[in-house]
C-alpha cells in the first residue's frame, strides 16, 4: 500500500491519454460527421453513394473489430500506424458516421419555409447552408452530439486492447502488479464518470449559449 | 498480402462457432436488458425520493462508463466478494446492465407517454397498482416501445467483442486465436467483420420491418 501513490501517478498518465484520445477522435469525428453527412444531402449520386457506404460501413461494423483492423491489417498493405493513430483513426471514423446521422436529420429537420425563403432570396446552396440552415440545425445537433462525445470517451476504453496504455490499460497493470483489484477498477470508473460528467456540463453550457437570442423563434 | 480463399474455408467454422456464442450472448443480454431496464424505469417512478434518486445516480454511472471497464469489474472483483461468475455469466450481466441503463430510458418514455385518461380509468375501476401496471399500462407502453429496444439490442450485439478481454470464446476471440496462431491477420480480422456487417445488413430491414408493424395507429 506504500505505493500506492505512484500508482495512483501511473493511473493519471493513462488518465491522460484518455483524455488526448477523446479530444483527438471528436477532432476527427466532427468533420467526418459534417462532410457525410451534408454528403448525403449532396445533388450527385456519387456524394451521396459514398456518404452512405462510409455510414453504413461504419454503424455497421463494430468498433472493435474497426480497431483491430487498423491495428492489424492496415500494416499489411503498407500503412503503418501507432496505437494512438490506429486508435484516433477508427474512434473518430466511426462516431463521426453516428454523427453523420445527426447533421443530416437536423439539417432535414428545418422547416420547409426555410429552404423556400434561400430559393427566393436567390441565394445559392452554399450560401443558403451557410447562412441560414447550419446555424439553426447547429443548435439541434448540440444535444445528441454530447452523447456522441460520451460514447466516443467510453469507446476510448478499448484501445487499451491495442496495447495504447490508457485508463483502463493502466488499472490492468495496476491489478497485475498489487494483486489489488476492487481499487483500481474503482478508481477508474470514477475516473471515466468525471469526464463524462464534464462533457454534459460543457456542452449544457454550449446549447446554452448557442440558444441565447434564438427564444421565441422556435416552436 | 495476398488474399486466401483456402485459408478462409479452413477458419470458418471455428469463426462460425464464435459466432454463435455472440449471438448467444446478445440474446441472453438482450432478456436481461430489458427486464433490467423495464426494472430501472418503474424503480425511477417510485413515490419514495431516495428510491428515486439512487436510482437515477446508478443509472447514470452506469452510462457514463465504460462497458469493458464493467466487464473488468464484474470478473475481477466480484470473485473477491465472493461471487464467482463464469466468463460468460459475467459477460451476459454486464452487457445486460449497461444496456439496460439505456431501455430504461425507452421504457420510460413509453410509460410517459400513456394517456392520463388510462390511468384515471384504471383507478375508477378500482384496480390495483399491480392490476393496473400489469393489464393497463404495459400492454399499451411496450409496443410502441419495439423497434427502438430493437436498436438497442443490435447496439449491444456490436458491443459484443468487448466480451473476448474476459476470455468468453465468441468470434472476435476465436479470430484473434486463429490468426495469432497462424500469423495471419488479414483473413480472419476482415471475416469478422464481414460477418458483423452481414447481420447488421439483416437487422437494418427488421428493423424497418418492426417499426411498420408497430407504428401506432392515427
Amino acid at each position: 500500500m506504500a505505493d500506492w501513490a505512484g500508482y495512483l501517478g501511473l493511473m493519471l498518465d493513462g488518465a491522460l491519454v484518455t483524455a488526448k484520445l477523446t479530444v483527438l477522435g471528436c477532432a476527427l469525428a466532427l468533420p467526418a460527421a459534417f462532410l457525410a453527412g451534408l454528403g448525403r444531402l449532396s445533388r450527385h449520386s456519387t456524394v451521396r453513394a459514398l456518404s452512405v457506404a462510409y455510414i453504413e460501413f461504419f454503424r455497421g461494423t463494430s468498433i472493435f473489430v474497426q480497431l483491430f483492423w487498423a491495428y492489424f491489417v492496415l500494416p499489411l498493405i503498407g500503412v503503418t500506424l501507432t496505437p494512438l493513430q490506429a486508435g484516433v483513426l477508427a474512434l473518430g471514423l466511426n462516431v463521426g458516421a453516428y454523427g453523420a446521422e445527426v447533421v443530416r436529420a437536423a439539417v432535414q429537420s428545418i422547416g420547409r419555409e426555410q429552404h423556400e425563403a434561400c430559393i427566393a432570396l436567390n441565394l445559392t446552396r452554399w450560401q443558403s447552408l451557410r447562412h441560414v440552415l447550419l446555424p439553426q440545425a447547429a443548435v439541434v445537433m448540440v444535444p445528441t452530439f454530447c452523447n456522441n462525445a460520451i460514447e466516443l470517451l467510453k469507446a476510448t476504453s478499448v484501445v487499451s486492447l491495442i496495447s495504447l496504455s490508457d485508463l483502463t490499460f493502466q488499472a490492468q497493470v495496476v491489478r497485475s502488479q498489487t494483486g489489488s483489484t476492487a481499487l483500481p477498477f474503482l478508481t477508474v470508473l470514477v475516473i471515466y464518470f468525471a469526464y463524462a460528467s464534464l462533457i454534459s456540463a460543457g456542452m449544457k453550457a454550449l446549447e446554452r449559449r448557442m440558444t441565447r437570442g434564438l427564444d421565441g423563434l422556435r416552436t | 498480402m495476398e488474399w486466401d480463399w483456402e485459408f478462409v474455408r479452413e477458419i470458418m467454422p471455428m469463426l462460425l462457432d464464435g459466432l454463435r456464442i455472440t449471438l448467444l450472448a446478445t440474446l441472453l443480454g438482450s432478456i436481461l436488458a430489458a427486464a433490467a431496464g423495464l426494472g430501472f424505469a418503474l424503480l425511477r417512478r417510485s413515490k419514495n425520493r431516495a428510491v428515486t434518486r439512487i436510482t437515477g445516480f446508478v443509472v447514470e454511472f452506469i452510462r457514463g462508463t465504460p462497458l469493458l471497464v464493467q466487464l473488468y469489474f464484474l470478473f475481477y472483483v466480484l470473485p473477491e466478494l465472493g461471487l464467482l461468475l463464469s466468463p460468460l455469466t459475467a459477460g451476459v450481466v454486464g452487457l445486460g446492465l449497461h444496456y439496460a441503463t439505456y431501455t430504461s430510458e425507452v421504457f420510460r418514455a413509453g410509460i410517459d407517454n400513456t394517456p392520463r385518461g388510462q390511468w384515471e380509468a384504471a383507478k375508477a375501476c378500482n384496480l390495483t397498482p399491480y392490476q393496473t401496471w400489469r393489464h393497463v399500462i404495459l400492454p399499451q407502453a411496450i409496443p410502441p416501445m419495439i423497434p427502438a429496444l430493437a436498436n438497442y439490442f443490435v447496439a449491444m450485439f456490436k458491443e459484443t467483442p468487448l466480451l473476448s478481454a474476459i476470455t468468453v470464446i465468441e468470434l472476435m476471440s476465436e479470430a484473434r486465436g486463429v490468426a495469432n496462431s497462424n500469423y495471419r491477420y488479414l483473413e480472419p480480422m476482415t471475416m469478422v467483420g464481414v460477418l458483423f456487417l452481414c447481420i447488421s445488413l439483416i437487422a437494418v430491414p427488421a428493423l424497418h420491418l418492426l417499426e411498420r408493424r408497430f407504428r401506432p395507429p392515427r
